[in-house]
């Protein structure tokens, strides 16, 4: 009976003590959060290391750049003068186009051409010379020079007008005048003169007035991002990497990367490690498709979840943008005068001329399938005026092996359109006969439509549509980027509008939990009667003997 | 240790039964907290970190398991589970009757007859269906991304994850009754105790003989 005097030895609740401990470490190792850096971010820093630039001249050495230049074309001569194919090259770009596929003669998208959206609904072919401030010419004529200095110039300035003023001073001849000519010159030689890669400021000069104003339309690029600090903008921050446009925003022959309209900015997914050659446009360009710590379950979200869903929680982050456009409220008028209101952030949200607008900041973004194609209504195509008219959308599903999930804007409008013709009209809004100076729809639509060489019934009315814009800048710090439980939820997931697939945390069976739970409970209480009924029993649930 | 003249101590659970015995119970303990979390149904460690802690306690519990079958088919031990109506009557009786009259079980435990057939069917029934059913779409949950390279394109993520889930909840139910059970020794802590020595009082019956507890199990 040796065997049954034995007590326990010692060591094995010392090998089970051990187990539990080596069980224990590695699951808290998982948990900690390690110092080491993920691959994606040394994979970027490696990419983006160099900030030298290979600049083999100066340009304030140029002897043709000395002058005092009399106008815009002189100026372009100039650069033309040793840049032979620059012109050459950027007048065949969307740049200066304003058209998706200039062969495409029949659809014509573009801005040049019958695309139109859903804020100010008429394009530059409507004779709205405001419009063409942007076209990069000199002037407001697309058949003017390029005015290189838009884009390369590092001095701000209004090039425009300067040479205006330099004309009207030169024309009027009088020695003050001419003084303050010879001012603007050297303002402009000097500007002239200093010449680089496009930085933060020349793109937005016009990208970030989208629609006519700051913020306007994209709702991650405005004028906060011409000096971002690193919480807006980790990449372009200024207290961080300090990056412009072009670090991303690789060109070929004046053919900047990054055109979202009929194609994808960017048709494979391709690394720098993978392809050295590769446009920078995309995250994975320089952080990889793999760019979180080994092991981590977002590595395995990259195939399906666009970077952006998770590191842009929340766009027009400084700067309000518009979110929605009424025309169908413009021409109220008080005491029988045009009037505008202003809201919260001081912008315009009411307009006689415009309508109501809404203007929002800290905007959740709304997120759809995407394979990097944007389809859109042009003046010319059908639309359905029942419902919500969409005259732009995210083209993908799930099934489409492109597409992954991606943040948008979505931009709310109520605008006119064609009863008969079942199409989006585009009024003249400027002008004398423009809608901003007689608020008389039927003309405007009817001058518009006509300078458009498309048809008007007469017959109007206002339909709402929607407009996307991917969400792409103002990239947050890794710490402020999307917690899992944003998606993750079984209420107000962030993708609760993406149907059709599994999500965990969001989608389970009801039927399942219920009866889980109710299983559950019924051992529980089942269990605790039959407790009770051995307390209360004679035998007392135990035999002593 | 005190025993009365019809009690005795016999060695029940080997050391490698009782180590996989609460290394599972620590696993399962786990998984259910941090898969029940994932399910959605309260928020304790945070999603992250469940789906971290789950993903990497399964996978653990998978290498465990493969030890279990071993060690079971090894020593001969899967006879224990082979089911049987014998008795099954009488012991079903016992639970809603005799145990609250103060009878002895009907069929007390031995060194080669460890479980009651109501264990037996249990046991199995947990063993070979309900673990690796949970084991299976608890991988292939963990493996989603590679279900294209595995040809597995066909599955259904929903499917695979509501069986799991319905597995949980069986496991949780089948874990509040077994902790109750086990209160039902001769006293309350005589099956736990067990569980951690390996040595069981129980009642010394003439079918039980010195030779059970002597000879190892083969």
């Amino acid at each position: 009976m040796n065997i049954m005097e034995r007590k326990p030895p010692l060591f094995k609740y010392t090998i089970v003590l051990v187990t539990c401990l080596m069980l224990i470490a590695p699951i808290a190792s998982a948990t900690e959060s390690k110092e080491e850096q993920a691959p994606g971010r040394a994979m970027a820093r490696q990419a983006t290391k160099s900030k030298k630039l290979w600049r083999t001249t100066d340009h304030s050495k140029h002897e043709i750049l000395q002058k005092d230049f009399g106008s815009g074309e002189e100026l372009t001569q100039a650069c033309i003068s040793c840049h032979s194919e620059a012109e050459k090259q950027f007048h065949q770009t969307i740049h200066w186009t304003w058209l998706a596929d200039p062969s495409d003669k029949e659809r014509e998208y573009g801005k040049a051409g019958n695309s139109l959206n859903n804020y100010c609904i008429s394009t530059n072919k409507t004779n709205d010379a405001g419009c063409l401030s942007c076209h990069p010419g000199w002037g407001t004529s697309k058949e003017s020079p390029v005015n290189c200095l838009v884009c390369h110039s590092q001095k701000s300035m209004n090039f425009d007008e300067a040479v205006t003023d330099i004309r009207g001073f030169l024309e009027d001849g009088d020695e003050e005048s001419k003084e303050m000519a010879l001012e603007i010159q050297a303002e402009l030689r000097d500007a002239a003169q200093d010449i680089g890669l496009p930085a933060r400021k020349n793109c937005g000069s016009c990208h970030f007035y989208g629609g006519g104003g700051d913020g306007v339309k994209h709702g991650d690029l405005d004028t906060s991002l011409v000096k971002p600090s690193k919480t807006l903008d980790v990449h372009m921050g200024v207290d961080g990497q300090d990056f412009n446009c072009t670090r991303c925003h690789t060109t070929t022959l004046h053919n900047i990367s990054g055109r979202v309209y009929t194609r994808p900015a960017a048709t494979d997914r391709k690394s720098l490690v993978e392809d050295d050659l590769t446009t920078k446009i995309t995250c994975e360009s320089c952080h990889t498709a793999e760019p979180h710590k080994v092991g981590k379950k977002m590595n395995e979200h990259t195939d399906k979840v666009a970077c952006q869903s998770c590191h842009i929680a929340e766009f027009a982050r400084v700067n309000p943008t518009k979110m929605s456009w009424d025309w169908a409220r413009s021409g109220k008028l008080k005491d029988g005068k045009k009037y505008k209101t202003k809201d919260e952030f001081g912008k315009y949200d009411y307009m006689s001329i415009k309508g109501q607008m809404r203007w929002a900041k800290n905007v959740k973004p709304e997120y759809f399938w995407y394979n990097g194609v944007i389809k859109s209504v042009t003046a010319r195509d059908k639309i359905d005026p029942a419902g919500v008219a969409k005259v732009s959308w995210p083209v993908g599903d799930r099934e489409d092996p492109n597409a992954r999930i991606y943040p948008f804007k979505v931009h709310n409008g109520n605008q006119p359109y064609d009863k008969v013709n079942q199409t989006l009209l585009m009024p003249l809004l400027s002008g004398k006969k423009g809608y901003w100076k007689t608020l008389d729809w039927n003309e405007a639509l009817t001058v518009g439509q006509a300078s458009m060489g498309l048809p008007f019934s007469g017959e109007f009315d206002f339909v709402e549509t929607t407009y996307v814009f991917p969400i792409t800048h103002m990239v947050a710090p890794k710490d402020k980027s999307l917690s899992c439980t944003e998606c993750h939820t079984r209420t107000d997931s962030r993708l609760a509008k993406l149907k059709g697939f599994y999500m965990p945390g969001r989608d389970g069976s009801r039927i399942i939990n219920y009866a889980g739970w109710g299983v559950v409970l019924a051992s529980l209480i089942g269990v605790l009667m039959h407790a009770l009924g051995r307390i209360f029993s004679n035998g007392n649930g135990r035999k002593e003997d | 240790m005190t025993t009365n003249g019809k009690m005795k101590n016999i060695y029940l659970y080997a050391r490698f039964e009782r180590l996989w015995h609460w290394l599972q119970t620590l696993l399962i303990i786990i998984l259910l907290l941090t898969g029940f979390e994932v399910n959605g149904a309260f928020s304790l460690f945070g999603f992250g970190t469940a789906v971290e802690v789950h993903n990497f306690v399964g996978l653990t519990w998978l290498i465990a398991f493969a030890f279990f079958v071993f060690w079971i088919f090894t020593t001969g031990e899967w006879r224990q589970y082979i089911p049987t109506t014998k008795k099954m009557l009488s012991v079903v009786r016992y639970y809603m009757y005799g145990i609250f009259r103060g009878e002895p079980h009907p069929v007390p435990k031995r060194k080669e007859a460890k479980h009651n057939p109501l264990q037996r069917i249990v046991y199995l029934i947990l063993a070979a269906i309900l673990l690796p059913v949970q084991m299976v779409t608890g991988f292939l949950y963990w493996g989603y991304n590679s279900w294209g390279d595995w040809g597995l394109s066909w599955l259904s993520l929903q499917v695979v994850a509501l069986i799991h889930t319905a597995g949980a909840f069986a496991i949780l139910s089948f874990i509040v009754v077994h902790v109750y059970m086990i209160t039902t020794g001769h006293t309350i802590f005589a099956h736990t105790r067990a569980m951690i020595t390996g040595w069981e009082e129980v009642a010394d019956q003439e079918s039980v003989g010195d030779w059970e507890y002597k000879t190892k199990a083969v």
